[in-house]
């Protein structure tokens, strides 16, 4: 079998690869991505460590709950987003800075 | 090198390189949703290698099956075209990513030098839904409806939030 | 090296999805002119002899290969071209977990006709299901077409929707069989029930003797009949059978999300299609039908009388070709009646589609939940 520090290296590498994403690109499209891959890269470190610990099933429940909150970030993401474009036209995050200082 | 720890290391693999692909891409954001996809796809695989069965189906049916159609939906519903880094930002990206790599590395190497303990025996049925749903009803029920309420309000927010004019 | 799997996969890759599929393009003619009071296509032939037109599909397939196969300008080529593949793999890879036969035992050896027997084999349909919706809505933007656009987002919407329905509807026949192997439940509807079983247990007093020779196979659509009639919707919608199938509207949007299509990529749009009549009409038979089983003659009768005259292996062997025949009669039965309501039924309005799915399957396949409860546990304690 797999040795289980590797799955939680993979964890970590998706992790920082949404990480980059978020804060790195203009295209609100790609954030709400990235931020689906970082709770991505969390559910496989939970199932992770519940492969380590089987008494319970702790950790795939919680994954369970995670997928249902990405689910419902997704969907208000979107429609954040939907109302974005319609007022100005455009997704891009560097318009959006009228609290910017 | 078992089968295993083939397949293991071929699905992780994909699923760096297509998530690098869905960061990276400034071309086409459609693209960019199918390598989100793939990525969702490789690690249902390696829930699967990891006998977290049930979890891989709720992972393809939900994320990969419904979630990227919905994002996929708005991105051909508002045509969004290509993307281009701010003037000036490029400098950013480029050190950001140096510094997130040597981290990662970092941690890596500190996280592979120091094993973790051997994988213990699975119970029968570990992972199956049978546990996971005696589980979720008797010791987490509230877990449960908690999350229906969640799900109620994200209904009722992207309703509000899509909608035309309230009149 | 998993022998025995690529054998089933072979016989399942040649025979259902390499026959039977251009079969089904032939029934599909000759049905609807039968309905409709008229011949259907008999024209083609070989050195003149037509087979009541049985040579069409072989006709459609060699025009299919023989045409040019271009993408439309302006269109992203990668994946026009990898539209097609996404769109028909779902449709072949589902024949994985469905039972052709029941499980039989030579001496120590367990056949079992299913390629793949995971303990959770309805999920995997559910799992490839949503993947389908990709090859659609690919295929729909890709062709830089707006009408393929429109059909492609109407289809993606009403295939994400009756997903959802999909899954609600099948949680009573769970509930019934305990199970959700699709294996497990062929084996389990092997049997017959009694009618008048739950007498006893409402009203206290054991059912009369000349009422409890009543017996009727333990079929899912016995137990469930509710959810046979929204399965059947909701499996039709999710693979845009018609009569849900606006997003190809023939006559609205010329083909819909296939329209820049032409040659093989739309013969693989197309054979998809049928490929997936065969897997409905055999999701239906495994769940609802009794699957492979025969009615009031389950396996141990026949294994046990043939076997006392001409020993087991060749009763074993007989029992495989009868319940291999019986889950093809019952997979015709259903492909005949998906062709009847095709013929029958007129197109819904998107808005219909819509409804039809979040208010009214969705508050039924819940109520069916509730009342499957609360029967099972007033007869089942």
């Amino acid at each position: 079998m797999v040795p289980l520090e590797h799955v939680i290296g993979l964890s970590a590498i998706l992790f920082t690869i949404g990480v980059i994403g978020v804060a790195t690109r203009r295209n609100l499209i790609i954030v709400l991505m990235s931020i689906e891959l970082m709770l991505n890269a969390v559910n496989l470190a939970f199932v992770g460590f519940n492969r380590l610990h089987p008494e319970n099933l702790d950790g795939q429940i919680f994954v369970l709950m995670v997928i249902a909150v990405a689910a419902s970030e997704v969907a208000v993401g979107l429609g954040i987003m939907i109302s974005m474009f319609r007022n100005r036209d455009s997704v891009d995050l560097e318009e959006v800075s009228l609290l910017k200082w | 090198m078992t089968v295993f720890s083939f397949l293991f290391y071929l699905f992780a693999a994909l699923a760096v390189v297509s998530a690098l692909g869905m960061v990276m891409n400034l071309r086409n954001t459609v693209a960019a949703a199918l390598s989100l996809v793939v990525t969702m796809i490789s690690l249902a695989a390696i829930y699967v290698l990891m006998e977290a069965h049930l979890v891989a189906a709720i992972q393809i049916m939900v994320y990969a099956g419904a979630i990227v159609v919905l994002f996929l939906f708005v991105v051909m519903l508002l045509n969004l075209r290509q993307d281009t880094f701010a003037p000036g930002r490029q400098w950013l990206v480029k050190s950001a990513g140096a510094l997130a790599g040597l981290l990662v590395g970092a941690q890596l190497v500190r996280l592979l030098s120091s094993p973790l303990p051997e994988l213990p025996v699975l119970p029968e049925g570990f992972g199956g839904y049978r546990m996971l749903g005696i589980s979720l009803y008797t010791d987490y029920v509230l877990l449960v409806e908690m999350a229906s309420l969640l799900l109620l309000a994200a209904i009722v927010g992207a309703l509000i939030l899509a909608k035309r004019k309230i009149d | 090296m998993p022998i025995e799997e690529l054998i089933k996969t072979a016989v399942i890759l040649g025979v259902v999805v390499l026959a039977l599929a251009p079969v089904i393009t032939w029934i599909e003619r000759k049905q609807s002119a039968v309905m409709q009071d008229r011949i259907g296509a008999n024209r083609a032939d070989i050195a003149g002899i037509t087979v009541l037109g049985l040579l069409h599909p072989l006709a459609d397939v060699i025009k299919l290969f023989a045409k040019e196969d271009f993408v439309p300008q302006g269109a992203n080529r990668v994946m026009h071209t990898i539209a097609p593949l996404i769109a028909a793999m779902p449709a072949i890879v589902s024949y994985g977990v469905i039972p052709f036969g029941g499980v039989y035992y030579f001496g120590d050896y367990r056949l079992s006709l299913a390629v793949a027997d995971p303990d959770w084999g309805i999920l995997y349909i559910f799992a490839i299901a949503s993947i389908a919706t990709y090859g659609t809505v690919l295929g729909g933007w890709s062709s830089n077409n707006n009408w393929s656009l429109l059909g492609a987002m109407r289809a993606s919407a009403q295939m994400i929707s009756y997903e959802v329905t999909m899954g609600l509807s099948l949680v009573g026949i769970f509930m019934v069989f305990q199970t959700l192997s699709l294996v497990t439940m062929g084996l389990e509807q092997d049997t017959t029930m009694r009618v008048f079983g739950f007498v006893e247990r409402l009203l206290g007093f054991p059912v009369p003797a000349f009422l409890d020779w009543v017996r009727i196979p333990a079929w899912g659509i016995f137990y469930q009949p509710l959810g046979f009639v929204m399965f059947l919707a909701c499996i039709m919608a999710e693979n845009k059978r018609p009569p849900f199938d606006l997003p190809e509207a023939e006559s609205e949007l010329i083909a819909g999300f296939f329209m820049e299509y032409s040659g093989m990529r739309f013969g693989l749009f197309y054979m998809s299609e049928f490929i997936q009549v065969v897997v409905i009409a055999g999701l239906m038979t495994a769940l609802f039908l009794g699957g492979w089983a025969i009615p009031y003659l389950d396996t141990d009768t026949i294994i046990g009388g043939v076997g006392s005259f001409f020993g087991t292996g060749f009763a074993t062997g007989l029992c495989i070709l009868l319940h291999f025949g019986t889950f093809m009669v019952k997979v015709v039965m259903m492909i005949w009646l998906q062709m009847a309501l095709r013929w029958t039924l007129p197109r819904f309005r998107y808005d219909q589609v819509m409804d039809l799915c979040w208010k009214i399957i969705l508050p039924l396949s819940i109520a069916n939940i509730l009342v499957t409860g609360a029967v099972m546990l007033m007869v089942r304690s």
